[in-house]
């Protein structure tokens, strides 16, 4: 008979909404070696499959069984150089645990028996950072004299620098903010990913040769041309969908109306959750509404709920989406962390137009109810508005985060880069190279709003695309 | 990212304007008119976005001039010749599109000299450029030799009539206006002055561009929180500014959504008054 699976620790809301500590703590080595044990060992590997960068996931499980943890370690970071961010972020219930035979086929996330892959994984990341095992280079690859210029350190700029440092090729990651890490710094809350984590696993790229130029942005500080005149082989483009999409709407230009990407980069790139300590502001009030059902929604909520708890307001924050809970697109476990934490949800409901007071601040949302209508083209049933529906969700701050559109302004600035009509940059889907001869791109900026992990997939691709172009050169 | 120089170029009981030379090779090299860079003074600081006013490219350094107005162009006052900036990047925004227009008038208020000082230089290589300065009392007019150089033509007005004339700059625009024909009004200043020039160059049918000062936090595009309303569609300052059309911009929605952090503002303010007088105690 099969065993339960093993839980990961979790703070208690109560306690955890007063700060932006992280919720889940991760398995002791106790629960580690109980939940490897239950792993079948599949000859096929078919988690392996699941997972975007193909861990060897058996392998490095059976390590697990036997404690030998730096082994395990090894393991992963032969294929993911962050194991200690993708155990902590990665949709593993729709990515390797969904492939585990442990998970009833045909369901549309992983069932709860499958083997918690990523919190072995995580398991394997935090030893490896605890022991300052780092990441070795393989050096009978080396390349020498080839330079590899990386625009933005995201998860896919710092995958690539990181796996091109591997094989020994020089790689120069530019950003033009002020920390390394793309969403991962701006974007995910602490209390799902803690900085700490981030600069760990930054720092192990460093090690590798990695180099970092951060406030540069590329495209205005130097342009493309300029930096192949100064001898780079090749430019990786990383530079992320981060241009937040509006609703286009009546009154969202009233003040107190943030994008996600505004709020969560105050709230944690620029740390205004301790202001006045830190100097950027953020505005919080008694009722707060979120736009939206991505993962950027519930990490919106989840922040702006922190936020109302710390400064001693009685927290409401309510998340608006179009359709229903089936088909909300965040993660499961985090839309169970929001309802714990006392976040509400309303469904079928589709904003119409903002009011404000005579400040020019909002003061609530007007709504239309809706019903769900035949499945549209990504197979979802299309939200229908009810004629005459219309009500007014009170609220003094509303957050949209109905998704983001690719960052123009580095395309803009050079030419021959082909788009298609949603401003993805069209790359070559063997060697992630761009229409511009030894230009590579990856990530969001190729294909729309994705995950930590599948940027990271494009990344590798593009490196192999990389090296190949290269030994041919060399 | 070093502070090289620092002077103090207007003082008086209220205000404090003051001039920091920066050590940024990247920067000094591309900047051109119009452009800015987003500040960061320390590792805790807010990004802020400052006008670059000048660039010496064999120094590697760029040119920098603030009003203390607020707790962080406090603390940025504060620093001196030696130290060295958090983070400073750049250049950002569309440059100002520098071209023959034939005669063109440069008018600014306060601190909004410093901005106008490079868009004048260039205009006048190939534009009749009249300057027109305004500001609240004489100590407080910043540049004047150095823009009087450049112009074919220039004036100022005070508030308490201390240097020019009396009275508000815009009456002189008025009054150029009304005699002369221009091809083009380009204005810099707090935001009352601005719509107070859009006002007047409706009325005589001019070109005229504003530089706007709205919020921001990244200033690559990222986040929307300079959103203006320009021509009844939602632009970002950053990247799609920081000029626009004076016809077409929203001046009521920018003037409410600048004072969005006025409480906190003044929060973060007591705090560092507080400080400074225990300080000083």
């Amino acid at each position: 008979m099969l065993k339960e699976p093993i839980k990961a620790g979790k703070i208690d809301p109560g306690t955890r909404v007063k700060n932006f500590d992280e919720v889940i703590l991760g398995y002791t080595e106790k629960d580690a070696l109980k939940e490897a044990d239950r792993c079948l060992g599949c000859k096929t590997s078919p988690c392996s499959s699941g997972c975007p960068v193909g861990i060897d996931i058996r392998k490095f499980i059976q390590e697990i069984k036997q404690k030998k943890y730096e082994d395990a370690y090894r393991t992963i970071t032969e294929k993911n150089n962050f194991p200690a961010i993708c155990g902590r972020v990665c949709p593993a219930e729709y990515q390797c645990r969904k492939a585990c035979v442990l998970s009833k086929k045909g369901v549309p996330f992983a069932s709860r028996e499958a083997i918690n892959i990523h919190l072995l994984e995580r398991f394997s990341g935090d030893y490896g950072g605890n022991n300052h095992l780092g990441i070795i280079r393989a050096d009978n690859t080396n390349i020498s004299n080839c330079k590899v210029a990386v625009i933005g350190a995201g998860p896919s700029g710092l995958c690539v620098a990181g796996e091109l440092a591997r094989n020994g090729i020089d790689a120069h990651i530019y950003e033009s903010l002020h920390k390394p890490g793309g969403v991962l710094v701006y974007g995910i809350p602490a209390f799902r990913l803690p900085m700490l984590i981030v600069e760990k696993e930054i720092e192990n790229l460093k090690k590798l040769g990695v180099k970092i130029t951060l406030n540069f942005l590329a495209g205005k500080t130097k342009t493309l041309d300029e930096l192949f005149n100064e001898g780079y082989n090749a430019v990786f483009l990383g530079v992320g969908a981060g241009v937040p999409a509006f609703l286009d709407i009546k009154g969202e230009e009233l003040s107190n109306i943030y994008s996600a990407n505004e709020f969560l980069t105050r709230v944690n790139l620029m740390m205004s959750r301790d202001f006045p300590e830190y100097h950027t502001p953020i505005n919080i009030g008694k009722k707060i509404v979120v736009i939206g059902g991505g993962n950027t929604a519930i990490d919106s909520a989840r922040s702006a709920l922190r936020l109302q708890k710390i400064s001693g307001i009685n927290p409401s924050v309510t998340i608006l989406y179009r359709r229903t809970l089936l088909e909300l697109p965040a993660r499961r476990p985090e839309i169970e962390h929001a309802e714990e934490e006392g976040i509400k949800f309303k469904f079928l409901v589709q904003p119409v137009s903002f009011d404000g007071n005579s400040d020019g601040f909002v003061k609530g949302i007007r709504l239309l109810k809706c019903e769900l209508g035949e499945p549209d083209s990504s197979g979802r049933r299309k939200p229908i508005p009810i004629k005459d529906s219309e009500f007014t969700e009170e609220c003094d701050i509303a957050i949209i985060a109905v998704g983001v559109n690719p960052n123009q302004l580095f395309i803009k600035s050079t030419n021959g880069i082909n788009q298609d009509k949603w401003g993805n940059v069209i790359i070559d889907n063997e060697t992630m190279m761009t229409s511009l001869k030894n230009v590579y791109a990856g990530g969001d900026i190729v294909g729309g709003e994705g995950t930590v992990i599948e940027a990271m997939g494009m990344a590798k691709k593009a490196v192999r695309g990389i090296i190949k172009a290269m030994y041919e050169k060399c | 990212m070093r502070i090289i120089d620092k002077k103090i170029l207007a003082i008086d009981n209220e205000t404090r304007v003051s001039l920091i030379e920066v050590e940024v090779p990247l920067i000094a090299e591309k900047a051109k008119a119009g452009e800015f860079a987003v500040i960061m003074a320390t590792e805790k600081g807010e990004r802020i976005p400052l006008t670059i006013v000048d660039t010496d490219i064999k120094k590697g350094a760029v040119v920098f001039i603030f009003q203390e107005i607020g707790f962080s162009t406090k603390l940025l006052g504060s620093m001196n010749k030696g130290d060295e900036l958090y983070s400073v990047l750049g250049p950002l925004g569309h440059p100002t599109c520098v071209k023959k227009y034939g005669r063109v008038i440069t008018i600014a208020g306060g601190v909004g000299i410093a901005e106008i000082f490079p868009v004048a230089r260039d205009m006048k290589q190939d534009n009749h450029v009249t300057a027109i300065l305004g500001a609240r009392t004489k100590s407080l007019v910043i540049l004047k030799d150095e823009i009087e150089k450049i112009a074919d033509e220039f004036f100022i007005a005070t508030d308490d009539g201390s240097l020019g004339i009396k009275g508000f700059n815009t009456v002189i625009l008025d009054k150029l206006l009304k005699e002369n024909k221009y091809d083009l009004v380009y204005a810099v200043g707090p935001i009352p002055m601005m719509k107070q020039v859009f006002l007047i160059t409706k009325k005589y049918n001019v070109d005229t561009i504003v530089s706007l000062n709205a919020l921001m936090v990244d200033a690559t595009g990222m986040c929307g929180s300079c959103r203006v309303t320009v021509g009844g569609k939602i632009k970002f300052s950053c990247v799609d500014g920081p000029e626009f059309d004076a016809r077409l911009v929203d001046w009521e929605n920018l003037e409410k959504r600048n004072k969005i952090y006025e409480e906190k503002e003044k929060h973060i303010c007591r705090l560092l008054s507080k400080e400074n007088n225990r300080d000083s105690a």
